[in-house]
Order: C-alpha cells, then sequence, then structure tokens
C-alpha cells in the first residue's frame, strides 16, 4: 500500500514537473491583464486579437501550408524509399537503417546549420522553399520508419497472389500493397505533419526575414516581451500537436492490439 | 493417351550457388490430379512457382500445350495459384476478394456477382459476400482463398501446401473436396505435399522428389507398391530397409537367410536394399516362421498393433491386428510378393 502510493506521488510529481509550465501558459492566455503574475479575470481577448494579427495570420499559413507539403512529399518519397529497404538482403537493410537513424539521432541544430550552409553552397536562396526542403528532409526518415514495420507484417505472396490473378505489378501495387500497408502510411504522415508544425531550430536556420512559421514568429515576439498573444498561440499550437500525437498514438496502439489478435 | 496441358523440358534453378533443381522433366496430363511429394528442401515448390510464373529457371523450358511460356509473367498465364498462407487481401471483403481476378478481365457487375455466388457455392460458403476475411476461421480462409483461383476458371490449378495449416479432421475434409471439385470442374490441378498420405489420397499421379531430382512418377498404387528405391519406399509408408544380397532370379539373402522372391534382373551376388512394409510381416507365436526372434516392443495404434521384433541381425517394425506380448519369443515370414529388391541407394 505505502509503495504503492509513493509510486503514485512520484509519478505525480513528475507530470507535475513536466506540465506546470504548460498549465500557466494556458491559464494565463485567459488572463484578463497584460500581467503574467496576476489573475485579473477570464477573457478571450487574446485569441481573438490573434487571429487579427497579420503577423500571425501570415506565419500560421506558411505553417500550414510547409506542413502539408512537406508531410505530403515525405509521405511519398519516405514510402516508395521503405519499399525498396524491405527489397533489400539482410547486411544492406541494416546499413541502409542505421543511416536513415542519423537524421532522427542528430541534434537539430546541426541538421538546420549544415542544411543552410548547403543551400548557401548552392546557391539557393533561403526563403519559403528551403524551408520546405529542410522539412521535408527532416520527415523522411520518420515516414520510413512507420511504413517499414507494416511491410514486414505484409504476407510476401501477397503481391504473386494478385499477379497470379492477373494484375499486372502497378495494379497490383495500387490495388493490394498500398492498401495494406496504408495504416502505416498514415501514421507516417500524421507524424510528419505534427514535426513540421512543432519545428523551430531547423526552421530557423532555413529561411529568411520575410518567411516565417508560427514557432518563429513566437521567438521574435517573445524577445521584443513577452505578449500575452503569445500564451494564446502557444496554446492553440499545443493543443493541435497534442491532439495529433494522441491520434498518432492510438492508431499505433490500435495496430499492436490487431496483431497481437491475429 | 491423353493430352500434355503442361511439359517441364530439362529444368534447373540455382539460387546464389544452391542447387535447388537438377535436371526436372516432367508432363503434366489434362484434367489430372498430379502431386509434387517431398520433403521440405527437395525443390517441389520451387517447380510449382516455376510454373506458376514466379520464379525463372536458370536453364530448362516450361511448356503450355505446346507453347514456351517460359518468360511470360504470371499475369499473362492461364494458371491460378492457392498459396501456403492463403494470401488474402485483408482490406478487402470475401466477395471483393473472389471478384478481384474478375474485375481485372472487366466482366460486368451482374456477371462477376453471379460467378461470385456460384464460386462460394463451390467451397460451401454461400452468403458469406460482406464477411471481412479476417472474420473467418483458418479453413474457410483456405476455402476463400480457392473460390478466389477458380472463380478465374484457369486451365491448371496450383496448390501449395494449401492444408498445411489446417487441424487433421478438416484437413481429411478438404482433400475429398478438393478432389470433388477437381472431378466437377475437370481443371488439371498440381498440389504440392510433404504429407504421403495427403498425395495418396487424392492423386492420379504422384511425383516424388528428394534433393532437386525426380525419384519416381507413377499412380499412388505404383508407388506405394512398387517403389522404386529405398528413399521413395521409406517416404511413402513405413518401411524395414534390410542390405541384402541377390543370390539369383528370384532368390535373396538377408538376416544370413535365404527367401523366394519375385524380382529378377539385379547381378548375382549384387548387394542390394530389401523394403518390407510392417504390415506384411508375418508373425508366428511358435518357431514356425523363418527368422527367429523377440517382441522388444508393443504400441497400440487404433487399427493394428505395432511391435518391434528383434532378431538376429535386425529389429523389423511390423503391423498386425493381433498383439503378441512384449518379451515373447516369436517368429516371422514373409511373401516372396511381398520382397521389394531395390538397387542400393547411391548414397
Amino acid at each position: 500500500m505505502v509503495k504503492n502510493a509513493i509510486n503514485r506521488i512520484y509519478l505525480f510529481i513528475i507530470f507535475l514537473f513536466l506540465y506546470a509550465p504548460i498549465m500557466v501558459l494556458i491559464v494565463f492566455s485567459f488572463n484578463n491583464s497584460k500581467s503574467r503574475s496576476h489573475w485579473n479575470g477570464f477573457t478571450l481577448r487574446w485569441y481573438i486579437e490573434l487571429f487579427q494579427d497579420p503577423v500571425i495570420k501570415k506565419a500560421l499559413f506558411y505553417t500550414i501550408a510547409i506542413a502539408l507539403l512537406s508531410s505530403l512529399i515525405a509521405t511519398i518519397v519516405g514510402t516508395i524509399a521503405a519499399i525498396g529497404i524491405h527489397s533489400f538482403n539482410d547486411w544492406k537493410k541494416t546499413l541502409i537503417l542505421n543511416i536513415n537513424y542519423i537524421p532522427i539521432l542528430n541534434p537539430d541544430i546541426v541538421t538546420g546549420v549544415s542544411l543552410m550552409i548547403l543551400f548557401i553552397f548552392a546557391r539557393i536562396k533561403l526563403g519559403f522553399w528551403t524551408m520546405l526542403l529542410a522539412h521535408i528532409t527532416f520527415n523522411i526518415p520518420y515516414v520510413i520508419l512507420s511504413v517499414l514495420p507494416k511491410l514486414k507484417q505484409l504476407n510476401s505472396h501477397l503481391y504473386e497472389a494478385a499477379l497470379d490473378l492477373g494484375a499486372t505489378p502497378l495494379y497490383a501495387f495500387f490495388k493490394v500493397i498500398l492498401p495494406e500497408i496504408r495504416p502505416g502510411i498514415v501514421t507516417g504522415a500524421l507524424l510528419a505533419f505534427t514535426l513540421s508544425v512543432d519545428d523551430f531550430v531547423i526552421s530557423f536556420f532555413n529561411t529568411s526575414s520575410g518567411v516565417t512559421n508560427l514557432s518563429i514568429t513566437i521567438f521574435s515576439m517573445a524577445r521584443t516581451g513577452i505578449n500575452p498573444k503569445i500564451n494564446a498561440l502557444s496554446t492553440i499550437m499545443f493543443l493541435t500537436i497534442l491532439i495529433l500525437l494522441f491520434i498518432v498514438n492510438i492508431r499505433t496502439s490500435k495496430e499492436v492490439k490487431e496483431e497481437k489478435a491475429k | 493417351m491423353a493430352e500434355h496441358i503442361i511439359e517441364l523440358v530439362d529444368i534447373s534453378k540455382t539460387f546464389d550457388s544452391t542447387e535447388v533443381l537438377k535436371t526436372i522433366n516432367l508432363y503434366i496430363r489434362k484434367n489430372e490430379f498430379l502431386t509434387l511429394l517431398g520433403p521440405s528442401g527437395c525443390g517441389k515448390t520451387t517447380t510449382l512457382r516455376i510454373i506458376g510464373g514466379f520464379e525463372q529457371p536458370t536453364t530448362g523450358k516450361v511448356l503450355f500445350e505446346g507453347k514456351d511460356i517460359t518468360s511470360l509473367p504470371p499475369y499473362k498465364r492461364r494458371v491460378n495459384t492457392v498459396f501456403q498462407r492463403y494470401a488474402l487481401f485483408s482490406h478487402l471483403s470475401v466477395e471483393e476478394n473472389i471478384a478481384f481476378g474478375l474485375k481485372i478481365k472487366k466482366l460486368d457487375k451482374a456477371t462477376i456477382k453471379e460467378k461470385v455466388r456460384n464460386a462460394l457455392k463451390l467451397v460451401n460458403l454461400e452468403g458469406y459476400e460482406n464477411r471481412s476475411v479476417d472474420s473467418l476461421s483458418g479453413g474457410q480462409q483456405q476455402r476463400i482463398a480457392i473460390a478466389r483461383a477458380l472463380v478465374n476458371e484457369p486451365d491448371v490449378l496450383l496448390l501449395d501446401e494449401p492444408l498445411g495449416a489446417l487441424d487433421l479432421k478438416l484437413r481429411q475434409d478438404m482433400q475429398v473436396e478438393l478432389k470433388r471439385m477437381q472431378k466437377q470442374l475437370g481443371i488439371t490441378f498440381i498440389y504440392v505435399t510433404h504429407d504421403q498420405e495427403e498425395a495418396l489420397t487424392m492423386s492420379d499421379t504422384i511425383v516424388v522428389m528428394k534433393d532437386g531430382l525426380i525419384q519416381q512418377i507413377g499412380t499412388p498404387e505404383d508407388i506405394y507398391n512398387e517403389p522404386k528405391n529405398a528413399f521413395v519406399a521409406d517416404f511413402i509408408g513405413e518401411s524395414n530397409i534390410i542390405p541384402g544380397i541377390m543370390k539369383k532370379d528370384c532368390l535373396v539373402e538377408f538376416c544370413n537367410t535365404i527367401f523366394d522372391c519375385v524380382d529378377k534382373g539385379f547381378g548375382v551376388n549384387e548387394p542390394v536394399d530389401v523394403v518390407i512394409r510392417p504390415e506384411d510381416v508375418e508373425i508366428y507365436p511358435d518357431d514356425s516362421g523363418k527368422l527367429q526372434g523377440i517382441v522388444e516392443s508393443v504400441t497400440f495404434k487404433g487399427v493394428h498393433y505395432e511391435m518391434i521384433i528383434r532378431t538376429d541381425s535386425f529389429a523389423f517394425t511390423a503391423h498386425n491386428t493381433l498383439m503378441f506380448p512384449q518379451n515373447s519369443k516369436v517368429s516371422i515370414s514373409v511373401a516372396p510378393d511381398n520382397i521389394h529388391i531395390m538397387k542400393k541407394a547411391v548414397n
């Protein structure tokens, strides 16, 4: 009993530690005052102002545009790559998978700076397109890692069965392989979208002043003094990411359950 | 002589320097039920996959009604396959699974519906159209896989150990049903299995394979009664295989005793393998048989008892409906036409 209670208290403290800052942020996003220490009553003022601010509206547009495009392109490229990797023999597969892990483990700052140097070296003007390219780059490995397990579970005879029934290789791919691995592809796309919305460091180094996403906007606003609008914006971003991650995790655990049931 | 639908000419197959098939020559008659039988790794599945078009032979040709189809891709062959683990499309319903091939042929909707219904009727799963594949039992999934292949009205149906994952009772029922379907539809079946009983039950022709070579081709009766070598004899049912010496035509010596037999054409004093089926070992409670021995063990097998009878030089496995108690003294004999003489296996 005592041990159980200690366990719970310990867990509570950890979550408190993790989520207290965000809780404070959310609470103060509804505070009817610019103060960050006194509660002056409930308001939605900051949220309304937020959506009237042209800088933030522009940043929101770029964030969503880049998240949509980069997750879409990364999903296509990553899925094709995963299918290729899956058909490799053992040692080649291990090699490629390890190479695939490096960008994931690499500190964002290194990825961001090295991409910037590459773009400058290649004389590509920093802006929307470089940010998009950067996002595609860091999203691809995550898509590969989401799709590969689905390919492994695939009955190796499914493709042959489709050919056997008269399907051309292309028809078999679109009508059999793709639908069978679709859960992995959707999870990968959601993950890529989430990571793209979430990213600050890599975006920061690979864009020009005119093109900024929400996290860069928050950063620059915060430098000139904390405005409660930042609280509101951060709250919205936090909730968006939270919901997306929930969806990804529910999908993944559902798949694990289905796999166990088989 | 019936028409040959498929011919394999000098087929060989090498995977990364492993020779899986060494010169296979085989023809398959129209409307026959042919079984490729052998232990795992004998090349039977590879042979089937070459016929299906999933594997290219290293050398040799595949002829279909006399025409070379060696390089034809699977989707252009008039052959359909039932795969080992069914390979059903889990994102499609039962109906969509069966209709998969028909849709590619661009048949109209009403015809497809009708054909799917008939196919389900054939495999005794009427009314299962809208079920999801995952909700079916293993036996039902197997039937759907068979329906999905047969609905395309192939000239040849290939079956790769289709009953391997089913339990014994279900397997026996499916054997009878497969045979019924084959007769009813008049389609050539090529069946791969390692289960000799399955092969004997269903086949018109059995091809016994080992190490990438065909050991014997024949009817189930031929293969069982006249196995060509000790491997076939041992693989098709249990056998006593005893080293012996051919004294002259129709006279063989084994266990230091001369026996009459019916085989001719061996060299004088040629070493041979003598094969005797357990059910052909005659047991006498006294010493009237030719070899004296002691019952070493008795096992009840349902229809008969299995007994190990140790003589001076060989332990015979014998099947008999009568039980001779353990450790009792008995004698055994074998009738001349139950003694099968085979050339010594090369390895």
